[in-house]
């Protein structure tokens, strides 16, 4: 199931998530900025995690550059920057009482799991594999706004994984309820012709061709 | 099979440049994210990592001409130029960068020079082609190349 984050919001709710990205990269900043545009979601693309404290007002500058204050839901960054690697974002956004909240997507292009590792620990929401693709986007948006309607991080998703399991379950009972009761199949039953017990009663009962036989030759 | 002779040729020119290994997937990626609002989005990226990527190559022959070799510097270049290669589906470009940062974690200077030789030569090859591809592209106007999955 595709879906933008505009379709999974409660109906009345007409407001785009707000994605903060941050990549040195000019052409990777490009093409995730289209695909979170794609994705309806409003995007805020820097260049570098020092620009991003400075849009999100943690540089400890005041009203430095004015900006409009929108309220961030997701921030996305590359790992591997100069100055400040996203790793080192991450911590100081989880270390910030006003930021902490907002989830945070750890981009590279490089699979190490050690680096996984520390950047979950550290309370990254995921971590992407670059090139990231729309797929992946898609997904993010998904758990982005069930983790948002729900009370606390864990708690969402622990909700959303035992439904899913219910609705399994229930739907399995219904399935076996449904399909016709198989008859009691044992080797010891097998029939002249392999069938279910039903079609060897059926044969059984027939008249045995010999008293017909006799009774014709009777006859002649 | 297109109708429109341009269409047609686009289409043959596009499945050459996969089939002979010039891009990968990700081309396909950011046709996806090609639509009417944006028609000439790839044609966008891929000049623009064109222009961006210069400058990379520019650091890393001028990093090759000073000896001893600073292999640190080298990956951390060649590192930034794999990932945009990488965005845009640049598969010898990408597969070329690889080799290199293995060179360079082995402090083999030879092994980089030549595998940079050989980069650049890759490197403009598909400019050339995918320069020629939108040109065809352009020509031929808004086709789906890819369909996005609604």
């Amino acid at each position: 199931m595709e879906a933008a984050a505009a379709d999974i919001l409660p109906s009345g709710s007409s407001q785009e998530l707000h994605v903060l990205a941050v990549d040195d990269s000019y052409v990777d900043r490009k093409v995730i900025e289209k695909l979170l545009k794609i994705s309806s979601c409003k995007v805020t693309a820097v260049e570098s995690g020092a620009r991003a404290l400075q849009f999100l007002g943690l540089d400890g500058e005041k009203g430095s550059l004015g900006f409009d204050g929108l309220k961030v839901n997701l921030i996305m960054t590359d790992y591997s920057m100069p100055g400040m690697t996203g790793y080192e974002l991450l911590k100081k956004i989880k270390r910030s009482s006003a930021f902490r909240e907002i989830p945070v997507v750890i981009m590279s292009s490089e699979n190490i799991l050690t680096r996984i590792d520390s950047c979950l620990e550290e309370g990254a929401e995921e971590f992407l594999v670059k090139p990231v693709k729309l797929s992946d986007v898609r997904r993010l948006m998904k758990d982005c706004v069930m983790r948002g309607e729900t009370e606390g991080n864990n708690a969402g998703r622990r909700v959303d994984k035992r439904k899913f399991e219910d609705d399994n379950h229930t739907s399995s009972l219904s399935s076996s309820s449904s399909s016709t009761p198989s008859p009691p199949s044992s080797p010891s039953t097998t029939a002249p012709f392999g069938g279910d017990v039903a079609t060897s009663e059926l044969v059984s009962s027939l008249p045995p061709h010999s008293s017909k036989r006799a009774k014709f030759h009777d006859g002649d | 099979m297109e109708r429109n002779p341009l269409r047609r040729q686009l289409q043959i020119m596009r499945k050459s440049l996969f089939d002979q290994g010039y891009l990968d997937e990700q081309f396909v990626q950011l046709e996806e994210l090609q639509d009417e609002s944006n028609p000439n989005f790839v044609e966008e990226v891929v000049t623009l990592y064109y222009r961006d990527s210069a400058r990379l190559i520019l650091n890393i022959e001028q990093a090759l001409e000073r000896k001893p070799y600073n292999f640190h510097k080298l990956d951390a270049y060649m590192h930034q130029f794999k990932g945009s290669s990488s965005s845009i589906g640049a598969k010898k470009v990408k597969a070329e960068s690889t080799l290199f940062r293995e060179y360079c974690k082995s402090g083999n200077g030879e092994g980089c020079m030549r595998c940079f030789q050989q980069l650049k030569k890759e490197y403009t090859t598909l400019r050339k082609k995918l320069e020629a591809y939108f040109q065809v592209a352009r020509q031929a106007g808004p086709m789906e190349t890819a369909c996005r999955p609604k």
